[in-house]
């Protein structure tokens, strides 16, 4: 034993000597160790598509000499002989945090908010850390990197997981046997960025997605600027960011929509970012290829749900059943699309898992040679690093590994995993495969043994005629132990022995069960072979459901289509000044309503009986916050660079059940976090497009302001952050608009300024060129913001709430503002107390054009009763109170020479009803945008039993899933929080 | 505005102020209301009725073709409409006046099982919330508090009062427990998973009420020594003297909680919410339980869900034979005044609208345990009623000439029904 160990050692420092060769030997003689190494009769993948059939694999000093067909072995070659096995080019992984140490949670935030950067000389906001190297932070650990190399890595790019940007990467080589010195192959590997705040820091912004975007833009633009000498100070973060710049820029998205997200931000920026993904890309896989970006996908596919408890399973959505189903299919769907992704061990609870779940990944459609690209060639092509890493070309790094076969099949063994030249051993090669069929006799009774599985690691299944046995084996170093229980398990039958290269018989010591010792021997009746019909059965089984758009209950199975319509014959709702038309027809042609009128001709257009059913322009809310990913940026008290636009969720149910409820068009606000809120999103409904496929052409701007108790923190235990008083509102708006006054004046004149995306929105509205819709509740701070604008020589656009704004709609009239109010909204805090729900009746009557609006995501489907409560409440006439939620808030919106009524011209958003839109007895029987129809009651009535099918079908599938003996997770249900203006 | 005063007067009521909250005189004369359709509240509707009341009961209900005597004041309600009071049960209206102010909430007390914590001596009669349901026509609550596994014990009052002791009509009629859930959401300002979780302690949970209700009814048949107030108060709920409400949607948590509170000696079980009471029907008719449905306002609570299922919850339970009333204890206070708009939209979803004015009228009064007086226009019933100038179940419709309550004519006027003529007189000049 001494001497084989001896021997290894020598064979192990031999590999890595060379890199430290000006170091002085104080511990024995200087020696190099310049002998070849020779892999010889392998199968050698070159690269996935460059295969050698019984080649030559010829390594010196740590690096690939050649490999080829025909080697002259040079005469110091130590040769070793690969008969009928396969080298392949060790993995890569692009998205490690091997051995870096990783941020740590800051304790306990407190009461108070940061809102200060914790730094000096940085950056000034904190989850901005370019400067961060992940160098500084690394330690080698080879427990870790053991587990790496035992699932086939060679080579990981590492870096510090924290913050949004995260600084450099470092790139190591897991080598074991080497040091610091020869395993860092780059110090300097890549550029990293997330969408994700630092959690060691406490500083407040950016606390939403929205503020995490606009921060990085401006990060962006001030680097820019820094570089071009601009500012006084130092900054070591825009320096490092600048320096970086150079490198391959990796950002973690995760998730398909945060992609897109992503690759924006570097358009407008010159940069392309590779993109850490999250696995449902294959949702939106065109949009996905529309980035051009290289990918890393993880594997972290989700285990099906436990659905065994029938009462349980109503807590497991169909998207998270069917997501559980399809996404193991994404690598093959970026693979079909000709999309360059690598593969990492990222967000996998250990490296170990990574092969079952990419044998899942291939089951499901990948094929090997792209599997096999996206852990070596196309990882290197990431980092830059061809010429390195990821092929066994010569002049590369001898990162290699050593199996039985196809290194994608599950009944390979991984015997070797060569990093720079240097072994490590995880399974002996020299084991003998002992796996197929035995006869075994003992004590005259004979048992049938089956020995399967990995050679390194069998499974057994011992028979007594029929009757399976419960058994056991393990193998390991040529030494095999194995055991069965007969009689219900109450005699347990005990061998072990050697095994060796003369006999293909097992034979050793046997303890009976009453502990009488003797001998056993297992003939060999057969070798094993692998089924291979049964892996042709696997590959049927997979079956993979259709993506639907949005991919959730209701999605459509494709993106429909305008369609050219006719309404034959309804009560036509114009919201003009023609007020209802009976027995009116209405033409639909291109998305537009081209004619309205009694007998038209349908000229090739869909024709629907509309008699007796009521036809109105689609409703519009002046006030939503469904389909939102975040609402609030409270980071800080004013938040003018965010964009609502930013954050739609084209996928939020809210939407469809907003058509349901006859609303095509709402204005995504920001909340009332802050007196100077976010940019709004103008959204038409657009069931299953993408986000930005929902957003206005050409849509008007607006900013959400907001004021009283919400900005000033009344209702939550805050008392730091200015405002405190609606005092201090007046004073912080003053102060804002002044500011970007001056930074206007600075700009128009030409002088040298720092592009400051706040700045900017502000100086939009002193220019008129967005508007503000306006939280307000009671009288005297209406008053002042209409004096604050005026002073500024601007106009408020819209107060939104405004629930006293009956008490001052002759001012409101003067200034011109329009109003977005709640029906009957009241008691819920001390400032809606003279709420009351004649306030549309009393504005409407004193001439401000008046909206009713939902902020909620249960009312926006029912905003036509709630028009109707103008009836009750103020005595409005039917007419009226139907624009309030039509032509009105299209008014608010400046979208009235768009939607809002119809009209010849306008855009094809119509419902049709039941009967009269503002009777409780009437629904919403179909919903159009654009000609194109987004909800139909009969279609609805279909998906619904869709559903029902689709769900039974995939509980079938987890429940065989669950007998199959795979693991499951719990059932729950996933929830994406409901927002209103309060929300953080 | 005008007219409503005009008619008054011309039916001879002079009430001298329109004082926000004064409660109406006693009823010293016998009123009729002649010609308006009848919706009595037992499904049945009468087209053109002729109502009397005398000593704040019900003397006639019947056709306005008998040819009998009109007693006292008459009130011609030609076209119009008369409705029972419509009834919201399990509210906290009158224990918080404004949700966000700490101050004005009485409505949750400390403590898991505390039945003996009574909600009625904390009901404000002169609450600004509870006088705004009126216009609506809503005019009997019962007002329950909340939180916790045993919250308390509710009281039914009506709300024309001077102080809960003259608003009351029953006293402590039953005590409410809300069920166990059976799965949890996680906190997502903790960094937790907002979704939904199987509630780990469900069991445990189920456990902490099985023993507390057989150490409430050892209690009972003991002389005990000592008294215990929470065992105390649970003792009615053993001899039937009062209504045990559970809050439960799941099926899981319905089926639950009817078997472990019937086998622990709850004897009239009442079921608050009942998301998933469509699915068990029979199970539910079994054990002679009662719905009072989650309101149909409401969010599907599954994204897979019909779009408009909480719409169409009260007619899946009628359809499937079972007692229900629909309540909106899940909403804020303010929104109760809209109770008769989710009995209309019941009605959308093809309910018989005679039926969905009873699942605010004479079923809930059934459900609440006060059906010998309120809930329905029957001879000898007290005269909770009101004239609505069209169907109050829509919006457009809803709009209230007379409210009775007891026979009392009761005022109209409101908080805001003053702002609101206080600024029109501003704009108008008036």
């Amino acid at each position: 034993m001494k001497k084989l160990f001896f021997a290894l050692y020598l064979l192990g420092c031999g590999t890595f000597l060379t890199a430290q060769d000006y170091f002085p030997e104080n511990a024995g003689v200087k020696v190099n160790n310049n002998n070849y190494t020779a892999f010889t009769n392998a199968k050698i993948f070159v690269t996935p598509t460059q295969i050698i059939e019984k080649g030559t694999l010829l390594i010196q000093h740590g690096k690939v000499v050649s490999a080829s067909n025909s080697v002259n072995l040079p005469k110091n070659a130590v040769v070793i002989d690969l008969q009928g096995k396969s080298i392949y080019p060790s993995f890569i992984d692009v998205y490690s945090k091997f051995g870096v140490e990783q941020a740590k949670k800051k304790p306990g935030r407190g009461r108070s908010t940061e809102y200060e950067p914790s730094r000096e000389g940085y950056y000034w906001n904190d989850h901005i850390m370019p400067e961060t190297k992940a160098i500084e932070k690394f330690t080698y650990d080879d427990k870790e990197a053991k587990v790496l190399r035992e699932a086939g890595f060679g080579v990981v790019n590492s870096h510090l997981q924290d913050g949004i940007a995260r600084g450099t990467g470092v790139l190591i080589a897991l080598n074991g046997n080497g040091t610091n010195a020869n395993r860092i192959l780059d110090d300097r590997s890549a550029q990293y960025f997330s969408l994700t705040r630092s959690i060691a820091k406490g500083q407040s912004y950016p606390g939403s997605l929205m503020g995490t975007l606009a921060l990085l833009r401006q990060m962006y633009s001030d680097a820019d600027w820094y570089a071009k000498g601009n500012a006084t100070t130092t900054d070591l973060s825009l320096e490092a960011l600048n320096a970086n710049k150079d490198l391959v820029q990796i950002f973690e998205a995760k998730d398909k929509s945060h992609d897109l997200r992503a690759d924006k931000i570097g358009d407008a920026n010159g940069i392309q970012y590779t993109i850490l993904g999250g696995g449902n890309e294959f949702e939106r896989i065109e949009e996905i290829k529309a980035t051009n970006a290289k990918y890393i996908l993880p594997l972290n596919f989700p285990d099906a749900y436990d659905v065994s408890n029938p009462y349980a399973v109503g807590y497991v959505s169909l998207q998270d059943m069917r997501y559980w189903n399809q996404a193991p299919s994404n690598p093959k769907v970026l693979a079909e699309n000709g999309i360059q992704f690598s593969l990492t061990t990222h967000d996998l609870k250990s490296p170990a898992k990574f092969k079952e779940k990419l044998m899942k990944a291939i089951e499901y459609g990948l094929s090997s040679t792209k599997a096999l690209e996206a852990l070596t060639t196309v990882p290197a092509q990431i980092l830059g690093k061809s010429n390195e890493i990821g092929s066994l070309k010569s002049g590369s790094i001898a990162n290699f590994l050593i199996t039985s076969g196809d290194v994608f099949d599950k009944e390979t063994t991984l015997y070797e995993n060569w990093v720079q030249g240097a072994k490590s051993v995880v399974n002996s090669m020299d084991a003998k495969d002992i796996r197929g069929d035995y006869n075994l006799t003992v004590q005259g009774k004979t048992y049938d043994v089956s020995i399967t599985g990995e050679i390194s690691k069998p499974a057994i299944v011992v028979k007594q005629d029929t009757t399976k046995l419960s058994s056991k084996i393990a193998y390991d170093a040529n030494w095999v132990t194995m055991s069965f229980a007969t009689d219900k398990g109450e005699k347990t039958y005990r061998m072990i022995g050697a095994v060796t290269k003369t006999s293909d018989n097992l034979t050793g010591r046997l303890v009976l069960p009453d502990g009488t010792e003797s001998q056993f021997t297992a003939t060999k009746s057969k070798s094993f072979t692998k089924k291979e019909d049964e892996k042709n059965k696997s590959n049927e089984g997979v079956k993979i459901m259709p993506v639907t758009f949005p991919n959730v209950g209701y999605g459509f199975a494709a993106k429909p289509k305008a369609e050219n319509t006719l309404f034959k014959n309804a009560t036509v709702w114009t919201s003009e000044e023609a007020g209802n038309l009976e027995n009116t027809d209405v033409l639909v042609k291109n998305g537009k309503i081209v004619k309205i009128g009694k007998d038209l001709s349908a000229g090739g257009a869909t024709v629907i009986d509309a008699t007796g059913k009521h036809l109105t322009a689609g409703i519009i809310d002046e006030h939503s916050h469904i389909a939102a990913l975040a609402v609030n940026e409270a980071g800080q008290n004013s938040s003018a660079e965010v964009k609502m636009e930013d954050v739609v969720d084209p996928e939020h149910m809210g939407i469809y059940h907003s058509l349901a409820g006859g609303v095509t068009s709402l204005q995504l606000l920001h909340g009332s976090a802050n007196p100077i809120g976010g940019r709004s999103a103008i959204l038409k409904l657009k069931w299953g497009e993408e986000a930005d496929g929902l957003i206005y052409e050409n849509s008007p701007k607006f900013i959400k302001f907001a004021l009283g108790e919400n900005v000033k923190q009344s209702n939550w235990g805050s008392y730091s952050r200015f405002p405190q008083t609606r005092m201090g509102v007046e004073q912080m708006y003053m102060n804002y608009f002044q500011r970007a006054k001056e930074y206007d004046t600075k700009k128009k004149n030409g002088e040298p300024y720092r592009y400051d995306e706040e700045m900017e929105v502000l100086a939009e509205i002193i220019n008129g060129e967005r508007f503000i819709s306006c939280h307000s509740y009671v009288q005297s701070e209406i008053n002042m913001m209409m004096k604050v604008a005026e002073h500024f020589g601007f106009r408020i656009n819209t107060f939104t709430h405004i629930l006293e704004g009956y008490k001052v709609a002759d001012k409101m009239v003067e200034h011109g503002v329009g109003a977005g109010t709640f029906s009957d909204w009241w008691a819920y805090k001390f400032e809606v107390n003279d709420a009351i729900p004649y306030n549309a009746a009393i504005m409407q009557k004193q001439g401000v054009v008046t909206a009713i609006n939902s902020d909620d995501r249960e009312m926006i489907r029912r905003l036509n009763q709630e028009a109707a409560k103008t009836i009750k409440y103020g005595g409005m006439s039917e007419l009226e109170a139907w624009k309030m939620v039509t032509i009105n808030p299209a008014k608010l919106l400046h979208l009235d020479n768009r939607v809002g009524s119809i009209k010849e011209g306008k855009d094809a958003d119509l419902v049709l009803w039941s009967g009269s839109p503002l009777s409780i007895y009437s629904k919403a029987e179909k919903t159009m945008i654009e000609g194109v129809t987004y909800f139909d009651l009969e279609t609805d009535k279909k998906n619904r039993e869709t559903i029902k099918k689709e769900r039974n079908e995939l509980v079938t599938m987890m429940l065989k899933e669950k007998s199959g003996g795979k693991k499951t997770q719990g059932p729950k249900q996933s929830v994406k929080r409901d927002f209103t203006c309060e929300s953080l | 505005m005008k007219k409503l005063i005009t008619l008054v007067i011309a039916i001879g009521f002079i009430i001298p102020t329109i004082g926000q909250q004064t409660p109406g005189p006693k009823q010293t004369e016998a009123i009729t209301i002649e010609g308006a359709t009848a919706h009595l509240g037992n499904g049945e509707v009468i087209e053109s009725s002729l109502i009397m009341f005398e000593d704040g009961k019900i003397t006639f209900v019947g056709d306005s073709k008998m040819r009998i005597a009109r007693k006292g004041k008459v009130i011609d309600a030609t076209g119009k409409h008369v409705y029972p009071g419509f009834i919201a049960p399990a509210k906290t209206l009158g224990l918080v006046e404004i949700d966000a102010v700490r101050a004005s909430n009485d409505e949750d007390e400390i403590g898991d099982f505390i039945p003996h914590v009574r909600s009625l001596i904390a009901y404000n009669a002169e609450s600004k919330v509870v006088e705004s349901m009126r216009p609506n026509g809503v005019l009997i609550a019962q007002i329950a508090p909340t939180g916790g596994r045993i919250s308390g014990t509710s009281s039914i009052v009506q709300f024309d009062a001077w102080n809960w002791e003259d608003a009351a009509i029953k006293v402590d009629d039953g005590v409410h427990l809300n069920w166990p859930s059976t799965f949890k959401q996680g906190r997502w300002w903790a960094g937790e998973d907002p979704g939904y979780h199987p509630n780990k302690d469900y069991s445990d949970q189920i456990e902490e009420v099985t023993s507390f209700f057989k150490n409430a009814a050892a209690y009972g048949k003991s002389t005990p020594k000592e008294v215990n107030p929470a065992y105390a108060a649970m003792q009615g709920i053993f001899d039937g003297t009062q209504k045990l409400y559970v809050h439960a949607d799941d099926e899981k948590q319905i089926i639950d909680a009817i078997n472990t509170l019937k086998s622990n000696g709850a004897k009239d079980v009442v079921l608050i919410g009942g998301y998933h009471a469509y699915k068990i029907p029979e199970f539910l008719k079994s054990n002679n339980i009662p719905v009072l449905v989650q309101y149909t306002h409401n969010l599907p609570v599954f994204d897979d869900d019909d779009y408009d299922l909480p719409y169409k919850l009260p007619k899946l339970l009628v359809d499937a034979g079972l007692l229900v009333g629909i309540q909106n204890s899940d909403a804020e206070n303010f929104q109760t005044r809209n109770l008769p708009f989710y009995a209309g939209q019941a009605a959308q979803q093809g309910l018989d609208k005679e039926i969905a004015v009873q699942l605010l009228t004479g079923n809930t009064a059934k459900i609440l345990g006060i059906d010998d007086l309120y809930g329905t226009l029957e001879n000898g019933k007290s005269a909770t009623l009101f004239i609505s100038e069209g169907d109050a179940l829509e919006m457009s419709g809803n709009q209230l000439t007379h409210v009775f309550i007891d026979g009392r004519l009761v005022s109209l006027e409101t908080h805001q029904t003053e702002l609101w003529k206080r600024y029109m007189g501003k704009y108008e000049g008036k």
